[in-house]
């Protein structure tokens, strides 16, 4: 017998007895409908989360902070030092514990081999944001913006050109009267900034994009130049004693740097005592912990399949048993040990393709609708999340893994009919 | 003298151990010459299917040897005999053993799947096989839908389609009835004269053994002389291991 005879033997054999291979079908369905579901959830949120911390963006930056090392000493509470630095939080609460970068630390970074620029995160905030015509509206700031790259809706990225820029979140479009995303970029807004002594100052900046709202929603992003323009609003008439501390810096390397030399750089401000990460490190994070809890539903998934994988067992030891006499007849007629065993095993591959193929088939046409009808309901706050994204390549495992657990599930019974004697099973009765 | 086609000396096979050993064949030797047609006669349990086995080579006999056109089949690898099985005997069954849910086409064709051969080649010479035994009208019925006679010459065609040299024969006429029954052992017969085809035939039945070249009387695993007692009692015997 060729290939392509034991192909099509196999497929008609597999529909011979259609109730029992359907149920064992329905077995490997699931798990693979399972499997397929988790797998495309764990793409879609891995895939949202690169792209709101932006995977393919902000590269040669580093965010750095201090290594909290001397919060939790072998000795108890550390003594209180009036020389350390504070950080200006306007209103925070006193003993907030967070260890402040100070100025010099800046300089200890900045001298590091490989760092060309060094801006330390300041906290600032605006009281409102309006645009000429339009009502005001309170407003979060995000300084740390260079170590993002935007998912923007229209317009440009940030830019470091010297002028007051800003990147307008989607929702404040409709508020501050535009038509749509593109119709904002270009306006010149207005912020409002109180200064130390209760006076508001207003600063223009420019909008040169629009972004879609984010996960960590940390506020709008706003450039270097903007962020100094309202440091210097805010602290206008701020008469302090504490050294000035910042949160962290962002550390700018030079363009092109690649992952060795920024390993070394990450070594050398270890030792000086800081945590340096990129944006990969950081997206890394939260894509190690949604792997985890995806593993975990994989697993499960996993088990289901190799519940079926049994069911196919029990299906092909049945089969075998019922056709005895006609794998005694091929064998008299001089079909060899092998290809009985291809012509079961293939009986057990095309079950296993079968309940993959309709599983992953069924996954994506209901995933694809739950996704879709999610994003515009539950999940419309998060533009741009399809909470289950269906990779080509994954459901191809998906449904070649399924497979190789049915051929394994199916050595059992084709080996039992490969083995046998064409006597034996010419008497069977 | 010519190579036998088949040639079988001093054959010895038993199943089982201990108490349970049963001695099937205690020395039996047959040669079987191109074209004859022979009958293996006997009763139930005296070896004669035992004997037909380890002639078509599904079975080995425990002593003695086994020539196949002069080759001995002990020496052969499975592939070869799996070969000569394929090419060179057909076999036909008293119970049929016919694929139920197949096509007459695709189980007269079996051999010729089996062999490897191409789809096309296959239903040619399968439909001209039907056409032979006038069943070619019944080629795309399921197997299950024909009736006994109809079976056997199925049966048959599916021993023929592969032009084998040797058809062995296992009580081909034990399910049929005394009409039906001379149907298919004249196809036989006819095969035997017309085309050469040597004939060997399991039977109990003395009749269909009297109508061949040369008759083995077995009895409890010997070969016996033509005694008149070793005649089964008529209505003996119609379940055949």
């Amino acid at each position: 017998m060729n290939t392509g005879d034991i192909l099509r033997t196999a497929v008609k054999n597999t529909f011979r007895s259609r109730l029992r291979t359907t149920l064992t079908v329905i077995a490997i369905f699931i798990g693979a409908f399972t499997l397929s579901i988790t797998t495309a959830i764990g793409a879609g949120i891995s895939a949202y989360i690169g792209n709101q911390l932006g995977a393919l963006g902000a590269p040669d930056i580093l965010t750095v902070s201090p290594t909290p090392e001397d919060q939790f000493t072998d000795e108890g509470p550390r003594p209180y030092d009036p020389d350390r630095a504070q950080t200006g939080l306007p209103g925070g609460p006193p003993g907030l514990s967070i260890t402040p970068l100070t100025d010099d630390d800046l300089d200890t970074i900045a001298a590091v081999d490989g760092i060309i620029r060094v801006d330390p995160i300041v906290l600032v905030t605006a009281d409102f944001i309006g645009v000429p015509g339009s009502e005001r509206f309170e407003i979060t700031l995000n300084p740390a913006s260079a170590a993002s790259v935007p998912d923007l809706a229209a317009g440009d990225p940030l830019t470091e050109s010297g002028h007051n820029e800003l990147l307008l979140p989607l929702d404040y479009v409709d508020a501050l009267g535009f038509a749509d995303a593109e119709g904002a970029v270009g306006v010149t807004a207005t912020l409002g900034v109180t200064d130390a002594v209760g006076t508001q100052h207003e600063v223009d900046a420019t909008i040169v994009g629009v972004q879609n709202s984010s996960l960590l929603d940390v506020g709008t992003a706003i450039n270097q130049t903007l962020t100094d323009a309202l440091v210097a609003a805010q602290a206008e008439g701020r008469q302090t004693t504490a050294p000035t501390g910042y949160f962290g810096a962002i550390a700018h390397m030079e363009p092109g740097t690649d992952q060795a030399t920024i390993d070394e750089i990450k070594a050398e401000l270890s030792e000086e005592g800081f945590t340096a990460r990129t944006t990969a490190d950081q997206i890394g994070q939260f894509q190690t912990v949604i792997g985890g809890i995806i593993g975990v539903l994989n697993a499960f998934a996993v088990i289901a399949l190799i519940a079926a994988g049994f069911g196919i067992v029990n299906t092909l030891l049945m089969s075998v048993q019922e056709r005895t006499r006609e794998i005694g007849l091929m064998k008299a007629m001089g079909m060899s040990s092998a290809r009985v065993f291809a012509l079961f095993s293939t009986e057990a591959v095309f079950i296993g393709f079968l309940g993959s193929a309709i599983g992953a088939g069924i996954a994506i046409l209901a995933g694809t609708l739950i996704s879709t009808s999610l994003a515009d309901t539950l999940l419309s706050g998060l533009p741009g999340l399809q909470i289950m994204l269906f990779e080509p390549l994954s459901i191809a495992a998906v449904i070649l893994g399924v497979m190789g657990i049915a051929f394994l599930a199916g050595t059992l019974p084709a080996r039992r009919a490969a083995v046998q004697n064409p006597i034996d099973a010419l008497r069977y009765e | 003298m010519t190579i036998p086609v088949l040639d079988a000396v001093g054959i010895h096979k038993s199943y089982g151990h201990g108490a349970t050993r049963f001695d099937a064949l205690k020395g039996v030797s047959l040669r079987v010459g191109q074209g004859e047609s022979i009958a293996i006669v006997g009763k139930s349990g005296s070896g004669k299917s035992t004997l037909m086995h380890i002639l078509a080579l599904l079975d080995e006999p425990d002593q003695g040897v086994v020539q196949v056109a002069g080759e001995d089949a002990a020496g052969l690898r499975a592939r070869a005999l799996n070969g000569v099985r394929n090419r060179d005997f057909g076999f036909v069954f008293q119970q049929f053993f016919l694929i139920p849910s197949a096509s007459v086409l695709d189980n007269v064709t079996l051999p010729l799947a089996i062999a490897g051969l191409g789809v096309r080649e296959r239903n040619e010479r399968g439909m001209a096989v039907l056409r032979a035994l006038e069943l070619d009208d019944k080629a795309k019925n399921k197997a299950i839908n024909l009736s006994g006679g109809q079976k056997q010459r199925v049966v048959i065609a599916r021993a023929l389609v592969n032009n084998p040299k040797v058809i062995f024969a296992d009580e081909p006429t034990g399910n049929l009835d005394t009409a039906t029954g001379q149907v298919v052992e004249d196809i036989l017969f006819s095969l035997n004269r017309e085309q050469g085809i040597t004939l060997v035939i399991v039977t109990h039945d003395q009749d269909l053994a009297a109508r061949c070249d040369r008759r083995i009387y077995l009895r409890d695993g010997l070969e016996t002389t033509a005694a008149p007692g070793a005649e089964p009692a008529p209505g003996e015997g119609e379940v055949q291991s």
